[in-house]
């Protein structure tokens, strides 16, 4: 008995190793915050390192929702269905303070944070946030991939509080 | 072409339809009734001293609220940002609203000819039931209007007639009201999923 629970801790370990560096992201660039997204990306601050180099463009091959830039209430019901496609396991993170908060869009517009609309994991504030940041936020998630893996965490199947319904 | 005579020239021409004019900060101004808009706006653009063939902007004022308030710490009673320069000519001083009417639709238009500018303010009514007084569209004439009158009717609820497809451009089909008039509460939210926030 003990055997048993011991190797499939450890078999959870490895893959929760697996995943966090085999991160193929979706990004949702709406705003200048994609600039940031893209020095990000690029040789200088490489996030090829971390093994999440290979942004995907179809939603159903991707495992990290990245929602760059501001979010108007025209695009919520777009970006929800992003996230609907995404296949289970999936992450979400707020890059900029726009889709962590609405930012200083404080109007008729714009989503007042698109954790309104959609759980999300990781948020990385900032106008827009530096690679520093970004990079801060991607390793915060590459974590939080390890522990659900190793504690035993999963996601509730599908959490759709009234809210969230389109 | 030295500044002063196309208003001078607007005004000989069209003595009725002129109701006002400035130059500000060397920025030419013809107030204009609406009615005769159309019929300006192509004499604007076709005859040989305008030759207006660019249509820069087309954007409207809501002035229902205009001086009502205090006024931003920025702005001098007058309306001039600031303290104006003296280097720069200030013939007449910014005259205020066009009128009693609650909106202004303004468009800016610049020669590529003679590369020289003209804006006309186009006062609109506001009548007491919240009808608003329609415009002609200048469509016809320049074909980039078609999607800066739909931002209009958008923000501000200004129609214009003979507009090819006349409907929302910025904000969702669903969303009720104008959001640049005034009177659009500035903490109001309709948004498609999600809560009110």
């Amino acid at each position: 008995m003990l055997n048993d629970s011991f190797m499939t801790s450890r078999l959870d370990a490895a893959l929760g190793w697996a995943r966090k560096f085999s991160i193929f992201q979706y990004p949702f660039v709406t705003a200048c915050c994609g600039m940031e997204y893209m020095a990000t990306a690029c040789s200088h601050y490489d996030v090829d390192r971390f093994g999440a180099g290979l942004p995907r463009f179809s939603p159903r091959q991707a495992d990290v929702l990245f929602v760059v830039g501001t979010i108007s209430h025209k695009m919520a019901p777009v970006l929800r269905r992003i996230h609907d496609q995404m296949a289970e396991p999936k992450w979400v993170v707020a890059f900029g303070v726009c889709t962590c908060t609405g930012g200083f869009y404080d109007n008729y517009a714009t989503v007042m944070g698109i954790d309104t609309i959609m759980p999300v994991d990781v948020y990385i504030p900032g106008c827009p946030p530096r690679p520093e940041m970004v990079l801060d936020g991607l390793m915060k998630l590459q974590n939080k991939i390890q522990d659900q893996h190793t504690s035993g965490w999963r996601p509730a199947p599908e959490p759709r509080p009234d809210t969230f319904e389109v | 072409m030295n500044t002063p005579s196309l208003i001078e020239l607007a005004k000989q021409r069209f003595p009725k339809a002129v109701s006002a004019w400035h130059t500000y900060r060397g920025d030419e101004t013809v107030v204009l009734c609406r009615e005769f808009l159309l019929e300006v706006a192509r004499f604007l653009k076709d005859d040989s001293a305008f030759k207006m063939n660019f249509l820069m902007d087309l954007t409207a004022v809501d002035y229902s609220t205009f001086g009502k308030g205090p006024a931003p710490a920025f702005f001098a009673s007058s309306g001039v940002a600031v303290s104006p320069s003296s280097q720069i000519s200030d013939e007449d001083p910014w005259p205020g609203p066009p009128g009693e009417a609650r909106f202004a639709v303004a468009y800016h238009f610049f020669s590529l000819v003679h590369k020289h500018r003209l804006r006309l303010v186009v006062p609109v009514e506001e009548a007491a039931d919240g009808t608003v007084a329609e415009l002609e569209s200048v469509t016809s004439l320049w074909a980039g209007a078609d999607w800066l009158e739909r931002e209009v009717w958008d923000m501000f609820g200004i129609r214009f007639q003979g507009h090819p497809d006349l409907k929302r451009i910025l904000m969702y089909k669903e969303f009720e009201g104008h959001p640049l008039r005034k009177d659009y509460p500035v903490n109001k939210r309709q948004p498609l999923i999600g809560p009110v926030n």
